[in-house]
């Protein structure tokens, strides 16, 4: 748990969500993340995980309440400053919203062309991380012709091309089975040891279980949380896989967890 | 090996078709408005050119030739001796008859009218006559004799040639107005059809104007399509304008001709259509988008 804001990638504190004059679906929630931390988000349907998302990754603005990402007040960010923000962040979306126009090496490449990276640079490391992830025959395939489990990991290609430090997935191993789960789990498991935070929200118990990483609890709009065992994953992360700015071996960084107030 | 795509799936759209046939049908009146413009902004030019620092002097006819040869030598005396007069020649019979032939026809039907004589006078571009001043004088010297000043009707002419322009200009302020309305209405259309997948781009971290570049540059090509297409129409009706217009032979008419920079204005058109599409639909995007988080 950290106490200073440095280390903190996210902090919420009393935020509450209501869409127009609805009731609250997020009712004061308080926690914030540490870099490099693992999370599980899980609660009942309708609980608010994806709403909770949607905040985190900055698709909705709080009601009410402070929503501090990178160190950054959300609230007093000018709006030009987001799409930096929006950059440090993957996604990966519960039903993929993969472009349906583009091929796969189009939609895992937008994150990169966004920043205005080099195409020659964009075609190496898209073509590489595809090849990664078992689709290097598939790169000029259009989303609707691939199935769920490549579509899926064409979104989580496109989540992770661009190194962010905070990867956030709704349901990721929601239309897989359980192996294509696991496997999965295990490569976010693999991008967090690279220092990237990250928060899966899943309704898959057994997963939850099985993994024991601290697990954030959505109940009708509250968030409680559980602990989880302390995995020091920083310390097999390879030195030269480190983000340069986690690089420091500071113990902070390694704690990998959360705090809910 | 790689091809790419624009992001947004703008080709896809069943409004952004009907952009270019608009756009055309915009050039195509902007072209006949400007032309219009054009020639008459020529017209009042020449005119201007051609008749400023000019008077026409008018002796009725005498009591015989004798007489009329005397007022005709008083007169040229008087003019000659004026300060600012570059040159004061009489008309010679000739040309008189071709003044007047468009309306009383051939030298037959005129041998006999008693005409008057006519002293063309061409003044130095400093000069500057009390035209009133020197009538009394004229009319002293040389009794019935009269000055016409051609900038008195000039001016009416030319105020007249004036408004018409900038009725023509109006046109063309309307005729784009309602490219920007079109291109507008369109552009919205389009942000709503393709939310999905801005809300993409803006998550993934792309800037309104990385959004906004996709739009205007879709806007620029069906504008500069149309645009093309809509001069392509316009040129043979103006073709067929001065051709009609020359048949015409009418002395009354003036020539209604286009020189080659004013086909160059026109074939600006086209270029004007597709950057005003492509700012448009940028503005319009950047301005919807700052209203999203």
């Amino acid at each position: 748990m950290s106490t200073d804001d440095s280390d903190c990638i996210v902090r919420f504190e009393n935020v509450g969500l209501r869409y127009g004059l609805g009731p609250e679906v997020l009712q004061d929630i308080s926690y914030s993340l540490d870099a490099g931390s693992f999370h599980f988000l899980v609660g009942a349907s309708g609980a608010g995980k994806s709403s909770l998302l949607r905040l985190m990754y900055l698709a909705n603005k709080p009601s009410r309440g402070l929503v501090n990402l990178f160190g950054r007040d959300i609230a007093t960010l000018p709006r030009a400053e987001l799409p930096a923000v929006r950059r440090r962040i993957g996604v990966v979306f519960q039903e993929f919203r993969l472009l349906s126009h583009l091929s796969a090496f189009d939609n895992v490449a937008l994150p990169l062309r966004v920043a205005g990276v080099r195409e020659d640079e964009v075609e190496r490391n898209v073509v590489e991380l595809l090849s990664w992830v078992g689709l290097k025959d598939h790169l000029q395939a259009r989303p609707p012709t691939l199935s769920g489990g490549q579509q899926q990991r064409v979104a989580i290609a496109r989540a992770v091309i661009a190194r962010p430090r905070l990867l956030l997935a709704d349901e990721p191993t929601g239309n897989v089975d359980d192996r294509m789960a696991m496997r999965l789990v295990h490569l976010f498991e693999e991008l967090n040891k690279l220092g990237t935070t990250i928060v899966i929200a899943t309704h898959n118990e057994t997963l939850v279980d099985k993994l024991r990483h601290p697990c954030l609890r959505l109940d009708e709009g509250r968030l409680s949380m559980r602990p989880g065992r302390v995995i020091d994953a920083a310390a097999d992360m390879p030195a030269a896989g480190r983000r340069r700015d986690e690089s420091d071996g500071s113990d902070e960084t390694r704690r990998k967890s959360g705090k809910v107030a | 090996m790689l091809s790419r795509r624009s992001d947004i799936p703008l080709d896809r759209d069943g409004l952004s078709r009907f952009l270019p046939w608009l756009v055309a049908f915009m050039v195509y009146l902007a072209a006949l408005a400007l032309a219009g413009t054009l020639v008459l902004n020529t017209l009042a030019a020449r005119w201007d050119r051609d008749v400023s620092g000019t008077l026409t002097v008018q002796i009725p006819p005498g009591a015989g030739p004798r007489d009329d040869d005397e007022r005709l030598r008083a007169t040229l005396a008087l003019f000659r001796d004026l300060p600012g007069v570059a040159y004061a020649e009489p008309l010679d019979q000739g040309r008189l008859m071709a003044l007047l032939e468009p309306w009383l026809g051939g030298m037959e039907a005129t041998a006999d009218l008693p005409l008057p004589q006519l002293i063309d006078v061409s003044l130095t571009s400093d000069a500057k006559l009390d035209v009133a001043a020197l009538s009394r004088r004229l009319a002293a010297a040389v009794p019935g004799a009269t000055i016409d000043d051609h900038s008195i009707w000039l001016a009416r002419l030319v105020r007249m040639v004036r408004a018409v322009e900038a009725l023509a200009g109006a046109i063309l302020v309307l005729i784009g107005a309602s490219t920007v309305g079109t291109v507008v209405f369109t552009t919205r259309t389009g942000l709503a059809v393709h939310q999905e997948a801005i809300e993409v781009l803006h998550l993934t971290g792309a800037q309104d104007a990385y959004i906004a570049r996709q739009f205007a540059s879709r806007a620029m090509a069906l504008g500069l399509r149309g645009g093309v297409a809509g001069l392509a129409l316009a040129v043979p009706t103006l073709l067929g304008i001065g051709f009609l217009s020359a048949r015409l032979e009418a002395g009354l008419l003036p020539q209604l001709t286009l020189f080659a920079e004013h086909w160059l204005a026109l074939a600006a058109l086209p270029l004007a259509a597709a950057l005003i599409a492509m700012l448009t639909a940028r503005y319009t995007v950047m301005r919807t988008l700052a209203r999203m988080l």
